[in-house]
């Protein structure tokens, strides 16, 4: 019989996740990592948890894993600064504050509480946006953390519940219950749940696409900016599939450090910052908040999203009993990381799930292939 | 044929050096430097004595001049646009310098290692106090203490008497038989003998105290005292200031940044101190420390490679051949001792930008696991002082390099000119 009744391939933020909640159902779980714990696209994104509203699946999975993320919140230790700072949902004209009212609309109908800002109410929660906007939406529980230590303490919880992480391993191939390392060690377990974000090489058919951001990080400026911000124009160009968009897009850290983004670029594998794109970016960010100009970046950086077609995760079996998926989390998977690790593991035990998994189901690509 | 472009980043001794060789044979030569001047860390001007000359200052710098070669001073590289393009910032704008040939001379910065109260305001670094004197800063009847490691101790502990300052004692962790083959061979380098005489003379009755070191630093708002130890006995010197480093650390993030490889933390260089990359040439601390006329010789050396005269002189092979032994020996001389690796306390800060404990970073595995999870080095020095520090005490080589090297104002990536070598590759 092997060691392990679960080995979790990658400990980003998802794979560590997946480990804590499969630690607490009693499996014996072994988690395998190439790299640095939270090393990976955990270690580039924004860190805000959100609920977002593209689709009803996509409501769904965000509303029922913040909800986890703010009964979590208490205990999380001080250095995941996790902090219920609120989204800003920022209307630029008559026709975004149109799609402010029908979010509002919609997030009531989930239970979500919000609340509309008129240009007065907005210029007064973020005194330093221009003036001129028409308003915003408040969704005062969202939140913002930082990923790397939030994975960390998912992995430590699990440790303490006899998790083991075996950390510079890389995976060269998985399946039919073992993994194969490329230093030529192998180990078997009853499942493997594969958790490596946008690194599709160990399932190259995986519908997954890289999908690429820029950040900026300025020194501290506290109280420059107090909710995360976000413009409404972001849905239409995270919408888009094809074509390279920026939106304006900022959170404030705990330490008073400003994130600016946020970019999205396929078909650039690369870890390279694109000047035009980054230059575009933080346009947008000026245009939106003119006292950025002045304020000192300290790094830039990019990361890969692992984008599907219809923005949903895979969560779930696939066509090998033992191999199950958790990956394609795009720019959610922080957010997403403590309900999709439910999923996950209400999947490899059969149990029934708080929402509805159909909509994450890997099987639903090959299905609609099929309709094609 | 259109002369070689060659651009230099750094107007210290290696690069002043090597844009003179460069411009004397037939390059159109640019030099890049961020400070307001020519002169690098060892002749940075002085305000206060703006005519008080240092000979070989003032011959280097009168060479640069009248080979052609121009100074861009102002202006800080902070990445790297396309293989043959640099950006610099430069008052809160983008502008791009692209090349045929480019010579890194960027220099080194002062080492510190953390030990108890090493941030308290008073505590300065060495040749950081030296900056701010020449810069205006009066030290006049304080009582100073110098410490820490390496030949710039004395150099700056004479400049801040000079300056008016008590310097109460020079405490040099070496041992005086670690130091002493180092001051035998000086023998070798009468020039390099009669600076350090002159340095042990201008420090009068300064006592230079080898094998004694720093453990701590005291005081509530601001420096009081410092206690220093001989690994036997310790004692406590009330003080005003203390001026402390470790030895230099090279900069080489831009030639990291470029692609250039490095070897035991110093950017490797052919004998034409050509670098892995072709054409890209570095020249001066970088390289190793080895201290100005390593510089000096090595720059030269570049700025004839990079213009193509070939083959280079061996008199100047010889030389750089000879500076490099002397290099080897201070390093070996002023080695760290194992007990300075053990000063910081749990709570001692390793991380001024980001607050970080030593205690934080005993348990992390190396600098990106410390960065991501503790987020040591992730400030506005971007790991340039703990960087050092870490290396030190942990063995952590540091991985990769993002730009900017240095922070910019935000507007300055939307705002971006091209200069000088126009045009840009594009
Ligand atoms: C610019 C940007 C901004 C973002 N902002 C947000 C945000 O505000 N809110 C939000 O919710 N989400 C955000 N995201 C998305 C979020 O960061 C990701 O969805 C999330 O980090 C994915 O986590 P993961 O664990 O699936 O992947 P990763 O963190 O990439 O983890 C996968 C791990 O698997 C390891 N691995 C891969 N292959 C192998 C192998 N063969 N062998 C061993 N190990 C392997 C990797 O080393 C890695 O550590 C953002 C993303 C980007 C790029
Ligand atoms: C703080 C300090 C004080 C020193 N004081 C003395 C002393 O008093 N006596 C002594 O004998 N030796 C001193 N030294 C040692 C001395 O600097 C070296 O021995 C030698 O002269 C170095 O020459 P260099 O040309 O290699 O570098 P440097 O003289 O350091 O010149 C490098 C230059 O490049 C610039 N630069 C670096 N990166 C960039 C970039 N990205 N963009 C633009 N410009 C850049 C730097 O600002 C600097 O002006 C000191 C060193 C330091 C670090």
């Amino acid at each position: 019989m092997p060691a392990f009744d679960l080995a979790i391939i990658g400990a980003g933020i998802v794979g560590c996740a997946c480990a804590l909640e499969a630690a607490r159902a009693g499996l014996r779980v072994v988690i395998v990592e190439r790299g640095v714990v939270g090393g990976g696209t955990t270690a580039a994104g924004m860190g805000h948890v959100v609920v977002m509203d593209d689709s009803p699946a996509q409501l769904a999975l965000t509303a029922y894993s913040r909800s986890l993320w703010r009964t979590l919140a208490p205990q999380l230790p001080a250095d995941v600064e996790y902090e219920s700072r609120g989204t800003l949902w920022i209307a630029a004209d008559d026709e975004e504050m149109t799609e402010v009212f029908s979010k509002q609309a919609t997030y009531a109908r989930a239970g979500i509480t919000s609340q509309v800002l008129d240009p007065r109410g907005l210029a007064e929660a973020e005194p330093y946006l221009r003036s001129g906007l028409a308003g915003a939406l408040l969704v005062p529980d969202d939140g913002v953390l930082y990923p790397p230590v939030a994975a960390e303490y998912f992995l430590s919880e699990a440790r303490r519940l006899g998790a083991v992480l075996l950390p510079g391993h890389e995976v060269g191939r998985c399946g039919k219950g073992r993994i194969q390392f490329t230093n030529g060690a192998s180990i078997e377990a009853e499942r493997i749940l594969l958790a490596s974000g946008a690194n599709i090489d160990l399932l190259p058919s995986l519908p997954i696409q890289k999908r690429k951001g820029h950040l900026l990080i300025t020194d501290r400026y506290p109280g420059v900016v107090s909710h995360q911000l976000v413009e409404l124009g972001y849905l239409k160009s995270a919408h888009k599939l094809t074509a390279d968009s920026v939106a304006f897009n900022i959170q404030p850290r705990l330490t008073g450090q400003l994130l600016i983004g946020s970019s999205r670029q396929y078909g650039d594998d690369s870890r390279e910052i694109n000047h035009a794109i980054l230059r575009s970016m933080l346009e947008r960010a000026i245009e939106y908040m003119p006292c950025l100009k002045g304020l000192s970046g300290i790094r830039v950086w990019t990361g890969h999203r692992a984008a599907t077609a219809d923005k949903l995760p895979l969560i779930g079996p696939t066509a090998d009993p033992t191999l199950f998926l958790a990956m394609g989390f795009e720019g959610l998977g922080i957010t997403n990381a403590p309900g999709a690790a439910v999923l996950a593991v209400d999947a490899l035990l059969g149990r029934a799930s708080a929402i509805d998994a159909a909509p994450y189901l890997p099987s639903r690509i090959q299905q609609e292939a099929v309709h094609a | 044929m259109k002369p070689m472009d060659v651009l230099v980043v750094g107007a210290g001794p290696a690069g002043l050096a090597a844009a003179t060789a460069a411009s004397r044979n037939g390059c159109r030569v640019a030099v890049l430097d961020d400070n307001p001047a020519a002169g690098g860390q060892i002749w940075r001007a002085d305000i206060t004595r703006p005519h008080h000359e240092d000979a070989a200052r003032s011959a280097a710098i009168a060479a640069f001049h009248t080979s052609g070669a121009a100074l861009l001073p102002g202006r800080r590289i902070v990445d790297v646009r396309s293989p043959s393009t640099l950006l610099a910032e430069a008052g809160g704008h983008f502008e791009t310098y692209r090349w045929d040939r480019l010579i890194l001379g960027t220099g080194a910065r002062e080492r510190f290692l953390p030990f108890p109260g090493w941030t308290l305001p008073g505590v300065f670094g060495a040749g950081g106090l030296q900056a701010l004197v020449k810069g205006g800063y009066s030290v006049s009847g304080k009582r100073i203490v110098v410490a820490g490691t390496g030949p710039l101790l004395l150099a700056v502990a004479a400049h801040l008497r000079e300056y008016g300052a008590s310097t109460i004692t020079v405490a040099e962790q070496a041992s005086a038989l670690q130091i002493l083959p180092f001051a035998v061979s000086l023998m070798r380098s009468p020039g390099k003998l009669l600076q350090g005489a002159g340095y042990r003379k201008a420090l009068g009755d300064t006592p230079y105290q080898t094998g004694c070191w720093p453990i701590s630093a005291q005081g509530d708002e601001e420096l009081r005292s410092v206690t220093l130890t001989d690994g036997k006995r310790t004692w406590t010197i009330e003080c005003d200031l203390l001026a402390c480093g470790f030895h230099l650390a090279p900069n080489t993030e831009l030639a990291q940044l470029l692609g250039c490889t490095l070897q035991e933390g110093f950017v490797r260089v052919d004998t034409q101190q050509q670098t892995s990359v072709p054409n890209i040439y570095c020249a001066g601390e970088p390289t190793g420390i080895a201290g100005v006329d390593a510089a000096q010789v090595q720059g030269e050396i570049a700025g004839l490679a990079a213009a193509d005269c070939n083959p280079i002189p061996t008199s100047l092979l010889a030389r750089r051949a000879k500076e490099a032994a002397f290099g080897r020996r201070l390093t070996h001389a002023f080695r760290l001792r194992p007990e300075v690796l053990k000063l910081a306390s749990q709570e001692t800060i390793v991380c001024r930008c980001e607050d970080v404990t030593f205690g934080q970073l005993q348990t992390r595995s190396n600098w990106t696991d410390a960065k991501l999870h503790t987020r040591c080095g992730m400030g506005p020095c971007q790991g340039r002082i703990c960087g050092a520090a870490t290396e030190a005490l942990f063995g952590w080589q540091p991985t990769s390099v993002r730009a900017p090297l240095f922070p910019v104002p935000v507007a300055a990536f939307c705002d971006e000119t091209s200069s000088l070598n126009a045009p840009s590759a594009r």
